[in-house]
């Protein structure tokens, strides 16, 4: 159990306590960045937004409710924070993103030459997902983030959640198989 | 949900809460729905270790990510810095009102203030000072500073003022800081914690005002 709770330093960051800001900071900051990295996939750019979304919550501290966690507050604002980049990203890099994330796997000699490595093999296709499937995947495994508290995150209702993730492991099938890994499912 | 639509409606239902039951995520009562389900359900407990499968690669993935430099926490907190004070709540935080008093000075005044020891120790000094006011006036609480009782007067402080003249003012003046900055640099200080009779209150404005190297505008606060 954590000392003090997100939503105490939540409440002392509004009175304008640096030390609770450091300290929230220090909890967080790693799953936050790795969130926006895995969307962005630019390390600087990710520790810019990770900047960013802290400094959010310095200025709109006073303004939480605490309807949620703070750590889901935290993983909202980052990823709009995150979608807001890529948009701002030249269209030949989201091309070229896209591109990656159709690719057809079973080309890449890194991934056949991964087939007697199947978890290695999972983590490559995982990493070839789509932005919005490698996002839901992050949030419920890795994130630990229930259906209501992902649908709070992106901002869509809790059924298309539940549909969002049978779509996103789907795919994942697809990837393993296209790379020779068949796992009976789906 | 081809696959799903296949199946019978509370199966895929079942199914489709495995990854939050892997994840631990789940309601009590949705993750007695889901044991029940995989202890009479070969093919669903099969599946279920698939998902174990995804979920255990995904943390390594994400372990294996790294953290960010320290880069991150210096830019976040020199826009922190860079920012005019986030607005106070009641509570009344002594200390980080005099650093943060301290702070707004001119580099020059700063620079004349010496080594972070010396900030220290009038900061110290000025806290020392609010709390004498406050046991004087009969309260352990230190919080009293802002209490109602006392007269208050708003004041801006000489650019050229050096933190130890500030701390002098406040400790001849029997004053503490217990608001601001706020708006055109401007503090608002308490003189007493209990009342002055009005004649006195006057006077001793007047006498504040007198002290035009470290005050440059004070006026009494109605």
């Amino acid at each position: 159990m954590q000392s003090t709770s997100d939503d105490v330093l939540i409440g002392r960051i509004a009175t304008g306590d640096r030390l609770a800001m450091q300290v929230l900071f220090a909890r967080h900051h790693v799953r936050v960045y790795r969130f926006v990295l895995r969307l962005v996939r630019d390390e600087s750019v990710a520790e810019d937004l990770i900047s960013e979304v802290f400094l959010d919550v310095w200025r709109q501290a006073g303004r939480f409710e605490g309807r949620s966690q703070v750590s889901t507050w935290l993983l909202a604002i980052a990823r709009f924070k995150a979608l807001s980049a890529l948009r701002r990203r030249p269209d030949e890099e989201l091309d070229d993103e896209a591109a990656e994330a159709i690719e057809d796997p079973s080309d890449d000699p890194e991934v056949v030459l991964d087939k007697k490595d199947k978890s290695a093999a999972i983590r490559k296709c995982l990493a070839k997902l789509s932005a919005e499937h490698r996002e839901i995947i992050d949030l419920v495994y890795y994130h630990e983030k229930s259906v209501e508290e992902v649908a709070q995150i992106v901002g869509i209702p809790e059924n298309t959640v539940k549909t969002r993730m049978f779509y996103a492991r789907k795919r994942l099938a697809e990837l393993l198989k296209a790379a020779g890994i068949e796992r009976g499912w789906p | 949900m081809m696959s799903l639509n296949r199946e019978a409606p509370e199966r895929q239902d079942i199914e489709a809460l495995l990854p939050w039951h892997a994840a631990g995520t789940l309601s009590r009562r949705d993750s007695d729905r889901v044991e029940q389900a995989l202890a009479s359900d070969r093919e669903l407990a099969r599946r279920y270790e698939l998902v174990r499968e995804e979920l255990n690669e995904t943390i390594h993935l994400n372990e294996t990510l790294g953290a960010p430099s320290a880069r991150a926490m210096e830019k976040l907190f020199a826009s922190i810095d860079a920012e005019a004070p986030v607005a106070k709540k009641a509570s009344f935080n002594v200390m980080g009102r005099l650093v943060e008093l301290m702070s707004s000075f001119s580099p020059r005044t700063l620079a004349y203030a010496g080594t972070a020891a010396a900030i220290v120790l009038m900061v110290q000094a000025a806290v020392l000072t609010t709390m004498v006011v406050n046991t004087q006036s009969g309260s352990s609480n230190i919080k009293l500073a802002s209490h109602d009782t006392g007269q208050r007067a708003v004041v801006r402080f000489s650019a050229n003022a050096s933190l130890a003249d500030v701390t002098r003012f406040l400790d001849v003046n029997q004053a503490a800081v217990v608001l601001g900055p706020i708006r055109g640099g401007l503090y608002e200080i308490q003189l007493a914690a209990s009342p002055l009779p009005e004649g006195e209150f006057t006077r001793a404005i007047q006498r504040m005002k007198t002290e035009s190297r470290i005050v440059e505008f004070i006026a009494i606060k109605n």
